[in-house]
């Protein structure tokens, strides 16, 4: 029985094999590409898709929506601003008006009463790895690490999302979360690049990825990279290494990206094209580093070798240097309250966020759990009443800010979302209170428009394909 | 550059005395008592000799020693932490200082946690900025399913933290018990019963116990002095704390006592304890839940929801909200906070304010064996007071005062003094390093 499966299971690789070849064939000269009868000797040269024109390209299209208006709720639109009893309009998947009382509705619409409630754009969760490190978490799901060389800018994270993790559909529901960024893990220098989703459920990742989003590439900093390497006696063992290799690496692709640019060209190399991308500006660097010092070396390096710093993640060491992060033009994204766990966690304090606000840079609340996904609006909150402790006063509204257009800017994607505001992406939640009190919850997520979490109606809730037929399959969660 | 200094000689003022319980009379107080029952608006709470003799309404109070005005502020009973490994690490990935887990030890449930608890560790300190007062700390799992046994510790940060040593065994059943009995749950269950049988032979018996070794290769399951240290498990007189997850698994749990009857068991993370509720009741064993976990991150977890504790709490379970399973335990008012969100979300199943509440300072109290003493502000309790900034289960909420033992307490740690120093980052006149 054992072997008859096994044949059955090489059987069905080799077909795979064959029809991936066959689409390979496809793929070169474009329509050149003739059948080959058998006399006529086959001429035909393989080439790739080139580098750089998209590939595991997004097949993500919004779902339906019906035109809706909600109206008397107390509006944060995500750059800092606050309508009370306001008005947002979503129409066609797009935020067609954002504003008072007065704001005009058409008369056919769908008016939802927003009394007592909140509305915010989709709440977005720059530093993920939902898919890579989904639920369950057993060794054979564990795909988020490439530990296997400290620099790994070839891979790439959505090659091992997966899309039945039963982690979106919770970071959906409780945390209305819209659009979130899946990192590789940090025990690499270069772990590879990031993907942007829209936290819909699919049976693809290309379902999911977004449209249009740029590509980040996450860097780390410290104890993992040195610990991970320096335990099997390679480089880096030491933040010396750490910098070193990594130096050297730039100093590569820098000339990868200059034969290219030549008339030698460059053959092909998947590793140096992402940082070549990066070196463009086409590709951001999330860099997970916690230590002050350390972030000013990142930043010294980046100017070395030409390339900008989107966002230092984790940063528990920010607030020491929230001068230096303003005037170089760096997000910190961060969490309220982790701390001590590493020895370059324990200086992290509750006050981060605010020192940072108050030296005028960008703050983002990030999560790194598959938990605390579920509660970044919690987490925002528990910041802000630090600062205020220390009398730094921070609006409800700047506070909604950093977990969704600042998160947006960092990745990339705040011409499209993070904020309500005529022509965007209709990323909302309509939250039954105050998101910024612990006794609130998401009441219904749009995403483009469509309403794809309703708390109010159990059958608006996803379920993944490993939850069915398991126990508390379709419970609230 | 700041002043700073005048509480730099306060607080090494503070370290060379030894601190005295004074007796305090706290008015004007939005006063909760912690059973769960309806706060009590102008409340007065009165401590005297490390005790509190009074909690209640204003009417009637009695007075003794100094006097403060609450001025309307929230005051409860200090929050009662459990599980936790509160003063057994200092950071926890740097093994040096972690103390947690002892896998290369010939010894498992003879492992006594107040041996190695030191008070003025900065999880204690911070813990106590946050309000928990009190704490059951433990050990875990390592070379066997036996973590060894835990202790009630106060976070006052003095010589004496232990409230009460050996006040648990600890155990882990399910996938972790299976991998450490040797990579079945199978083996997890034969060896605790084995080794209950070999403490049921000692009881009694005073001299060096002579139980012979149960090892695996050069790992040690079960010495002869863990084999003792089982003696008041087996007897009832010492609680045994099952970490199990899974439906089937806790039933297991709960068939021990067929077994042995006078097991004093505590079931703590019961992921799915939610599907066996009723079952759990009749048993009359509480439960330390895991208050907001919703994934199934194990196979034992499938059934996980948010609403488990409030499933076990209307099935007449006694639940309070595990602190183990947080990212650390000053977010137990956060997850008790959202239980009482769930109260308003079709389907779900929370619990309401005040038992939400109870859930993180009388209910953990009263399974650790200190009910009336601890999370609880009742004549005759411990003189924890905790005064705060709001309402306690509200985001970002943090005491403004506190008291344990009728001492009020110095709420300063490392954490503060970065705050302080980095509240400005202003290093005109000299570096960073010589503002403290």
């Amino acid at each position: 029985m054992l072997a008859e499966k096994k044949a059955r299971a090489r059987a069905g690789a080799l077909t795979t094999l064959a029809s991936a070849l066959a689409l390979a064939a496809c793929t070169t000269g474009g329509g050149e590409a003739k059948p080959a009868s058998a006399s006529a000797k086959p001429e035909k040269t393989f080439a790739a898709t080139p580098a750089g024109e998209p590939v595991f390209a997004s097949t993500y299209k919004p779902f339906p929506g019906t035109p809706t208006a909600i109206r008397g709720a107390t509006v944060y639109d995500g750059k800092g601003g606050k309508i009370e009893n306001g008005v947002v309009f979503m129409s066609g998947s797009k935020i067609v008006a954002v504003g008072g009382p007065d704001t005009p509705i058409p008369a056919e619409v769908t008016v939802l009463d927003g009394t007592g409630k909140f509305v915010t754009p989709g709440i977005i969760d720059i530093h993920s790895h939902l898919g890579d490190y989904p639920s369950p978490g057993v060794e054979a799901h564990s795909d988020g690490n490439e530990a296997t060389a400290p620099t790994t800018p070839e891979v790439w994270a959505e090659h091992s999302v997966w899309p039945q993790d039963p982690g979106f559909s919770r970071a959906l529901a409780n945390g209305g979360v819209t659009a979130l960024q899946i990192l590789p893990g940090s025990a690499n220098l270069m772990g590879g690049r990031s993907v942007t989703l829209k936290n819909v459920p699919a049976r693809t990742m290309q379902g999911m990825k977004f449209p249009g989003a740029p590509y980040s590439m996450k860097m780390a900093c410290g104890e993992n990279p040195k610990r991970v390497y320096g335990s099997r006696g390679r480089m880096p063992s030491t933040r010396m290494g750490n910098i070193a290799v990594n130096r050297a690496t730039w100093l590569a692709a820098i000339d990868y990206a200059n034969d290219q640019a030549s008339e030698k060209g460059a053959k092909r190399d998947l590793a140096k094209e992402t940082l070549v991308g990066v070196l463009k500006g086409e590709i951001l660097i999330q860099n997970h580093c916690y230590r002050a010092d350390e972030m000013a070396l990142v930043l010294d390096m980046a100017k070395e070798m030409g390339y900008k710093v989107a966002a230092f993640h984790h940063a528990v060491e920010a607030y020491k240097i929230g001068d230096l992060l303003r005037e170089n033009d760096v997000c910190s994204a961060i969490w309220a309250d982790w701390y001590g766990f590493k020895m370059e966690s324990y200086d992290g304090i509750r006050e981060n966020a605010a020192f940072l606000q108050r030296e005028g840079a960008c703050v983002v609340i990030h999560s790194d759990d598959q938990n605390d996904i579920q509660r970044l609006n919690q987490e925002a909150r528990k910041a802000q009443k630090a600062g205020l402790r220390v009398g730094i006063d921070i609006s409800d509204a700047t506070v909604i800010q950093w977990i969704t257009y600042n998160a947006a800017r960092a990745m990339g994607i705040a011409d499209q979302t993070g904020s309500l505001e005529k022509g965007k992406m209709a990323d909302v939640v309509l939250w039954n209170g105050d998101p910024l009190s612990v006794y609130s919850r998401p009441e219904k997520v749009w995403i483009d428009g469509a309403l794809m979490f309703d708390a109010m109606n159990p059958r608006l809730r996803p379920v993944s394909d490993f939850e069915l037929g398991q126990p508390g399959e379709g419970d609230v969660k | 550059m700041k002043r700073l200094l005048p509480l730099a000689v306060s607080a090494v003022a503070l370290a060379a005395a030894p601190a005295l319980a004074q007796d305090v009379t706290i008015t004007n107080a939005r006063l909760v008592i912690g059973d769960g029952s309806e706060p009590i608006a102008g409340g007065t709470v009165v401590v005297k000799g490390g005790t509190v003799v009074y909690a209640g309404p204003a009417a009637g109070a009695p007075t003794a020693g100094s006097a403060v005005d609450a001025r309307g502020a929230w005051v409860t009973p200090g929050l009662f932490a459990t599980v936790t490994a509160l003063g057994l690490s200092d950071v926890s990935a740097v093994d040096e200082t972690n103390d947690i887990t002892a896998d290369e030890a010939p010894f498992s449930a003879a492992l006594d946690a107040s041996t190695a608890v030191n008070p003025t560790s900065q999880h204690i300190l911070v813990h106590k900025a946050a309000g928990i007062t009190r704490a059951a700390t433990t050990m875990l799992p390592a070379g066997s399913i036996f973590a060894g046994q835990g202790a009630i510790i106060d976070l006052d940060g003095d010589p004496r933290p232990i409230v009460q040593a050996r006040a648990f065994q600890m155990i882990s059943l399910g996938e972790t018990g299976s991998d450490r009995a040797g990579g079945s749950r199978a083996a997890a269950h034969t060896l605790l019963r084995a080794a209950l049988r070999e403490a049921q032979a000692l009881v009694g018996k005073t001299a060096i116990p002579e139980t012979s070794e149960i090892a695996r290769g050069d790992k040690v399951l079960l010495g002869r002095f863990d084999a003792e240290a089982l003696v008041p498990v087996v007897t009832g007189k010492q609680k045994l704390y099952v970490d199990v997850e899974r439906m089937a698994d806790i039933r297991a749990v709960l068939a021990l006592k067929q077994a042995f009857p006078k097991l004093d068991l505590v079931l703590v993370g019961a992921t799915e304890g939610w599907l066996v509720a009723a079952d759990i009741a009749a048993a009359g064993v509480p439960v330390i839940a895991n208050g907001l976990l919703d994934l199934p991150e194990t196979f034992e977890q499938l059934g996980a929801t948010q609403s488990n504790a409030g499933r076990l709490a209307r099935a007449g379970v006694k639940v309070a909200v595990n602190a183990a399973t947080m990212q650390n335990p000053r977010r137990l008012q956060q997850v008790a906070g959202n239980l009482v969100a769930l109260t308003k979300m079709p389907g779900a199943s929370g619990l309401d304010w005040n038992r939400a509440f109870a859930a993180i300072s009388s209910v953990p109290a009263e399974i650790s064996g200190l009910g009336g003493k601890a999370g609880v502000l009742k004549p005759g309790a411990f003189g924890d007071v905790v005064i705060w900034d709001g309402d306690p289960l509200e985001l970002g909420t943090v005491p403004t005062r506190v008291w344990i033992g009728g001492v009020q307490q110095d709420l300063t740690n490392h954490q503060t003094r970065l705050r302080d120093r980095y509240i400005d980052l202003d290093e005109s006149d000299r570096p960073k390093a010589y503002d403290w």
